[in-house]
């Protein structure tokens, strides 16, 4: 089963009480969707704070990057990039607008 | 010993600020979660150390959040205090954050639109939490209310949320409209005499009362007058600021209007207008001392496109007659230069002997008089925008 890094944004750092990164394994085909159902089963408190709670679509203003690619309007049942799914690249979720 | 402790939620986290009973030395404690945007924080009458917060944000949504020791640590609920909030094995706990709208056949009413700024149909959308009540009675049962307009009730501590959908579908909802800050129920009273009523109030659809314990809601907006509107007089679309009142006086409510300041006396059934002398009857924030039910407080602000203090002069208004004739208090508060506004859920009142009166400005001051209003101090100057105050008597 492949184990997935996700990079989460500041404030979903503090919420879950992580690192700046964390590994899910991923059961299946590595997808947004499967990543991040993955991140919402092993840290329940982020659930509703990517996506809704009911149809799971992305909060507005968050954005999803892997490999130094937009993600954010990709399918979320497209396969992620190789290197997400073998580990050498972190799957990325961030703010949409970080300051200034 | 009595004491009290003040909860101000501000735009970038919360802070509790404690002192005993002479309420002139302050210890400030915070900032809790911060960076995110706290609506509002309060304690339960039924037990002290628990709180309830709404912390929320633009970005990941919303969270509540309850502490059960006064402040010192908190929890998501469904998360025992000290317990890893991270399980493996994934469980319901981010429950406490799910708002949705109840539209199942038994309970529900159908999820339909409101007004929108243009005139056009919108869809009900969950945004946050602006205000919590928690029970008079039951520290594990609060209402919530939020934006867009709808009232939830927990009875389980927070952890679940279920809406009283009778509000949302009273029938007027495609009237409704938002105000600037949206389309928020950002008040809610529960009656100490009659736990089947409870008051609420929307911006800017006006404000509602349940007496059968929030299955169904009567439109309670009978003289408010709104200038600027097709229909001045009509039944729904007043943007209500807020409402206050003694809790030994159910049914004498006191509103802060848009425009107007007015009052009830038969549980808002019909309203009119104190504003008396007042400067400006702009404003958002208003309250009722605790020992003297005819005492109102307000803070004028200079109008609805400015949105800051009348003259640059940060002054609360008293009326010891219930209304219509009004004295300024300035002793303490800054007397030029001074451009803050008082939101509506950012002034409170303790209930020691001496009435405590607390109100904090979106310039970040939170201000204290402990003496029903004749001189203020600042417990607080350089806090983030403040959004909401609330202020817990303990051992009394």
């Amino acid at each position: 089963m492949p184990e997935i890094r996700v990079v989460l944004p500041y404030h979903l750092r503090n919420l879950a009480q992580v690192g700046n990164e964390v590994r899910v394994d991923v059961d299946g085909a590595v997808t947004m969707r499967s990543v991040l159902d993955a991140v919402e089963l092993r840290y329940p408190m982020l659930r509703g704070t990517i996506r809704d709670h009911t149809t799971l679509k992305r909060r507005a203003f968050l954005r999803f990057f892997a490999c130094e690619q937009d993600l954010t309007h990709e399918p979320p049942d497209a396969p992620l990039p190789e290197r997400v799914v073998s580990g050498e690249e972190p799957f990325i979720v961030i703010g949409a607008i970080a300051g200034g | 010993m009595s004491g009290v402790r003040v909860l101000v939620g501000t735009r970038k986290g919360a802070f509790i600020l404690t002192s005993d009973g002479k309420r002139e030395k302050w210890e400030v404690n915070g900032p809790h979660f911060a960076g995110w945007e706290i609506y509002h924080m309060k304690g339960s009458p039924a037990d002290a150390n628990r709180i309830y917060v709404s912390q929320t944000s633009g970005w990941f949504g919303q969270i509540i959040q309850r502490s059960d020791d006064g402040g010192k640590t908190w929890h998501q609920p469904g998360t025992p205090p000290g317990e890893p909030t991270t399980t493996p094995e994934g469980g319901p706990k981010g429950e406490s954050n799910k708002f949705v709208y109840d539209t199942s056949l038994e309970t529900g009413k159908p999820l339909t639109t409101h007004q929108f700024y243009d005139g056009t149909q919108h869809p009900w959308e969950f945004k946050r939490v602006w205000h919590v009540e928690p029970s008079l009675k039951d520290p594990d049962t609060a209402y919530a209310g939020i934006e867009d307009a709808g009232i939830f009730r927990t009875t389980d501590g927070g952890k679940t949320w279920k809406e009283l959908s009778g509000l949302r579908g009273h029938g007027t909802g495609p009237q409704w409209e938002p105000g600037g800050g949206g389309l928020c129920l950002h008040t809610i009273i529960l009656d100490p005499s009659n736990p089947q009523r409870i008051w609420i109030a929307i911006s800017a659809a006006g404000a509602f009362r349940t007496d059968d314990g929030g299955k169904t809601w009567k439109a309670i907006n009978k003289g408010l007058r709104s200038l600027s509107t097709p229909n001045p007089e009509a039944e729904i679309g007043h943007c209500v600021h807020h409402i206050a009142m003694n809790p030994a006086r159910p049914g004498v409510m006191f509103m802060q209007k848009h425009w107007d300041v007015m009052r009830s006396d038969d549980a808002g059934d019909n309203w009119k207008e104190v504003s008396g002398n007042l400067p400006t009857d702009f404003g958002f924030a208003i309250d009722v001392h605790a020992h003297e039910p005819e005492t109102i407080y307000v803070v004028p602000i200079k109008s609805d496109s400015l949105h800051f203090v009348n003259d640059a002069k940060l002054t609360v208004y008293r009326s010891k007659s219930g209304g219509n004739e009004w004295e300024p208090l300035t002793k303490g508060l800054p007397q030029k230069d001074c451009y803050v506004n008082v939101l509506r859920d950012a002034m409170a009142v303790d209930s020691l002997d001496k009435c405590g009166i607390y109100f904090g400005t979106t310039g970040g001051q939170v201000y204290c008089s402990a003496d029903a209003g004749d001189s203020w101090n600042a417990i607080v100057r350089d806090l983030p925008a403040v959004l909401s105050v609330e202020v817990q008597t303990l051992g009394a």
